[in-house]
């Protein structure tokens, strides 16, 4: 029996998991993919939102601003990938000056105190990459940039450490509550059982909600394709850089990545299937021609991969965090689209909150959360190096060429639960730099299947049917 | 601890060019240190396990992985020490004008070699579908075709069980002909242009033998499947542009990208070589040095091969060049060499009047009787007829000239 079972192991179910790992409770972390932060989490631009995009009095605003402020020390205690390098909202007519007004303005209500009113040389000054025609602009330096993927494994990898338990392939299919507790079952025949549910399902918190008894309400994806430019792309700009929002939303932006390399995106298209996340050659073209409008360095050659997203929007477009009115301690974490993962470590403790209202003892527990340094060739010195190869010598044993990643990395990364391709990629960077891992797959499928037992024809790239291989030379008929 | 050690000449990459390099560099009496990721010497040679290699430079043909380790013994038997297992991760020019390569390898851990000059012998990563942008799911099932055959010709896997190849340069077509022996269906061949991008024996020996559908001025243009690839739309294109009223669905479970290869210069920009953008490689000299004293560069790395034999022959020269360096030569005083009409490049980017220079070219059209010309000063110097022109064969020739800027045109006879 568990205090607390949350549904999705994305940032928002992975923030409330880390909250409540701080106190004497069980709870469970249910996941229907392969691994942790495989859905809405990891596709998305990495953004840590500087809080003027939504009105005061919504909570996407107070959790915004909230959850933003504290990063520097969330950062300290998981060591993810985060840089507050600030966000450029830029004009380049006096139409779109008079919306970055009225951003601004929303930004002091909101209670930002640091925004700066920039004229064309002062945003040349801050962002020497921006194209010259800019008109004006505002600067807001609270604004940064995160890896998703890392915020979201170091998270899970802190709050199980801390008795948190982790179920990958767990897709909740049906929960009922008996009165006092309770049961979650999943596709794959397992149950558990637990006396408060957070419904963190993301694209699926609608379905999930349904099958509960809870409220009926409808996501619809909104995609958003993205493309990653080279490391050495001359247009890496040093801040991220907003055109004004529309009304769906904040734009086509340019981002320089928390690992130094630069991506562009992401559109905003609404489309009814859960499961597409395929790119096209117009919306391609459509990212590429309005980032050139801010960032003219920006060319289409240096794309080296894309890939897209699904946002979980409800028609409200406001999160939806409360407690449900139908079904007894069930908490709906649903909406959590953009400034979502700005906003999860706040959303993890309103959830807390929440939960606490509804009845759920909080005692504090005397645990460490803060997680060892983790080392990356990429980041030592030849003298740390050294001393590492010292310790164990795969740490000099280069397995991606182009990010840099030693093997003692990727065994860390299946140490620590990642044994698809997609899921190392995520943990270490290997196979994410320019030649996509064209040369270091095989060698990864290689030590995963060393390390793990799992047959290399069983290894998948992200879970399920993912199947890398098809089986060994000799093991088929020729026809 | 940090290793110390020095070297007259560091190679850096041990495939067809490098170990030729390496070979001639200590049969000159240099010390000579050849660098390589791999675990064997040979580069991609290794994953090559058809023959057609080594007629040019061995007179002989030979398999990729026969002609690897032919060379890699001609290495060592001059003196060559080989570093394997190993990575350049940093390389820089130190004010005396030698260099400082950080390596690392599991075996050695950390090193810090100091050379007298350094060649770029790197060789080339594929394009991948990144790069070409191919529009659709991320589902696996998607290799580039090395990749593919790296896993199939040395780990014994086998990466599908029917398939679509996006592209007809060399390695993919091998690659048709590979997975159809082993009982992997290749349901077409995908090429963009209107001529395929491999040599005309492997269109030959690799689709035709086969029957294998070969899709000219077709692009693909969406990938299918969640979690492995289902399938691939293709459509004609017309004027470069893909026809949706014409598309058509192939079922399959893998795609291969033989789309190019891309020299991999990341070191040499770390030193500050300057790099020509219709190449991909170092722009230089005669000798093959590049613009920085000391670095030169041979191989697929400074301009991509069809055969490794040229390869491993532009490796020696450069190998020569690196003794003439180090034996105090001056850097030639070039003249400049333009690559004119329907040609993509010419390399070396210059020469040194009255001088025998080796020079090579990439045709930009196809046609069956052609005439290269050297022009000099506003007058033709030089000519000669050539038969059966493609963009897939490189063009060699040695030329020797006077003093001034030399243009390089190729002219159809058709």
């Amino acid at each position: 029996m568990y205090d607390a079972a949350i549904i999705g192991a994305g940032v928002s179910g992975v923030a409330t998991a880390w909250q409540l790992s701080h106190y004497e409770l069980r709870v469970a972390l249910l996941e229907q993919c392969a691994d942790v932060g495989f859905g809405v989490s990891k596709a998305n631009s990495g953004i840590i939102h500087a809080g003027f995009h939504h009105p005061a009095g919504s909570l996407k605003a107070k959790l915004e601003i909230r959850g933003n402020l504290m990063f520097e020390k969330l950062q300290y205690e998981l060591g993810f990938p985060f840089r507050r390098d600030g966000i450029l909202v830029v004009a380049f007519s006096p139409e779109e000056m008079a919306t970055v007004q009225k951003l601004y303005a929303q930004g002091v209500a909101n209670g930002l105190r640091n925004l700066e009113m920039c004229g064309r040389e002062r945003l040349l000054q801050l962002e020497p990459k921006l194209n010259h025609e800019v008109v004006g602009g505002f600067f807001a330096p609270g604004g940064g940039t995160i890896e998703p993927y890392r915020y979201v494994f170091s998270m899970v990898e802190s709050a199980r450490k801390n008795g948190l338990e982790l179920y990958c392939g767990f897709k909740v299919e049906h929960g009922a509550f008996d009165g006092k507790h309770w049961t979650l079952a999943a596709a794959n025949g397992k149950t558990i059982q637990a006396r408060y549910v957070v419904n963190a399902a993301g694209l699926f918190a609608d379905e999930v909600s349904r099958n509960c008894g809870a409220e009926d309400f409808k996501i619809t994806p909104r995609k958003g394709e993205e493309y990653l430019l080279d490391r050495e792309s001359p247009a890496r700009p040093r801040r991220v850089i907003f055109p004004v929002p529309t009304k769906t939303s904040k734009g086509v932006l340019v981002i320089p990545t928390a690992e130094g390399t630069t991506m562009i995106g992401p559109t905003a298209e609404s489309t009814d299937d859960k499961g597409d996340v395929s790119t096209s050659a117009d919306r391609m073209k459509q990212i590429v021609a309005q980032v050139r409008q801010m960032v003219d360095g920006i060319s289409a050659r240096d794309i080296i991969t894309s890939f897209a997203g699904l946002r979980p929007a409800l028609e409200t477009e406001d999160f939806y965090i409360e407690l449900s009115k139908k079904a007894p301690n069930f908490v709906q974490v649903a909406g959590i689209q953009s400034p979502g993962l700005t906003a999860a470590p706040a959303i993890g403790e309103y959830v807390k909150d929440l939960l606490r209202n509804a009845g759920l003892r909080l005692v504090e527990k005397n645990g460490d959360h803060t997680l060892p340094r983790r080392h990356e060739i990429r980041h030592e010195t030849p003298e740390s190096l050294a001393a590492l190869h010292q310790d164990d010598p795969r740490w000099t044993h280069v397995v991606c060429r182009c990010e840099n990643i030693s093997e003692a990395e990727i065994i860390e990364a299946v140490r620590h639960g990642h044994t698809t391709l997609d899921g190392i990629k995520f943990y270490t960077r290997a196979g994410m730099g320019r030649c996509q891992g064209g040369f270091c797959s095989a060698r990864i499928m290689m030590i995963v299947s060393r390390e793990t037992g799992i047959p290399m024809e069983r290894l998948t790239k992200k879970g399920g049917a993912s199947h890398l291989l098809a089986g060994k030379l000799g093991s088929m008929e020729v026809k | 601890m940090i290793n110390l050690q020095t070297c007259d000449v560091a190679v850096i990459g041990a495939g067809a060019a490098g170990l030729a390099a390496g070979a001639e560099c200590a049969a000159r009496g240099l010390s000579t240190v050849i660098i390589d990721r791999e675990p064997l010497a040979g580069g991609i040679l290794r994953q090559c396990i058809h023959n057609g290699f080594g007629v040019q430079y061995f007179k002989e043909e030979l398999t990729g992985p026969e002609y690897a380790v032919r060379i890699t013994e001609a290495a060592l038997a001059a003196g060559a020490e080989l570093k394997l297992d190993a990575t350049v991760s940093e390389i820089k020019r130190l004010p005396d004008g030698a260099f400082e390569l950080l390596i690392l390898s599991a075996k050695d851990g950390v090193s810090r070699l100091t050379a007298r000059a350094v060649l770029l012998a790197m060789g080339c990563r594929e394009r991948n579908r990144g790069n070409i942008a191919t529009p659709g799911t991320r589902p696996a099932g998607v290799f580039t075709a090395g990749a593919a055959q790296r896993l199939l010709n040395m780990e014994g896997m086998l990466p599908g069980t029917s398939a679509v190849i996006v592209g007809s340069g060399d390695i993919g077509l091998i690659m048709a002909r590979r997975l159809t022996w082993c009982g992997i269906p290749v349901k077409a061949v995908v090429e963009i242009m209107p001529e395929p991008s491999g040599l005309p024996r492997n269109v030959v020996q690799c689709l035709h033998d086969f029957d294998i559908p070969l899709y000219l001025e077709h692009a693909v243009t969406n990938i299918f499947g969640r979690e492995r690839v289902e399938g691939v739309e293709a459509a004609p294109l017309k004027n470069g542009v893909p026809q949706p009223d014409q598309a058509f669905r192939i079922d399959c479970d893998t795609v291969l990208f033989s789309v190019g290869l891309l020299p991999e210069n990341e070191l040499s920009c770390k030193l500050g070589v300057e790099i020509n953008p219709a190449t991909g490689g170092a722009i230089v000299d005669e000798t093959l040095q590049t613009g920085v004293p000391g670095v030169f560069a041979g191989g697929n790395v400074l301009h991509v091969h069809d055969l490794a034999d040229f390869a491993s022959a532009e490796g020696k020269r450069a190998a020569n060049g690196i003794v003439r360096y180090l034996n105090g030569g001056q850097k030639p005083s070039g003249c400049r060499v333009t690559a004119g009409a329907n040609l993509k490049y010419a390399v070396p980017n210059s020469f040194s009047p009255g001088t025998k220079t080796e020079f090579s070219f990439r045709p930009l059209i196809a046609c069956d009787r052609a005439v290269l010309e050297a022009e000099q000063n506003g007058s033709v110097i030089w000519r000669k007829d050539l038969k059966f022109i493609r963009p897939a064969e490189m063009l060699n020739i040695e030329l020797e000239a006077g003093a001034g800027e030399l243009l390089f045109n190729l002219r159809s006879k058709e």
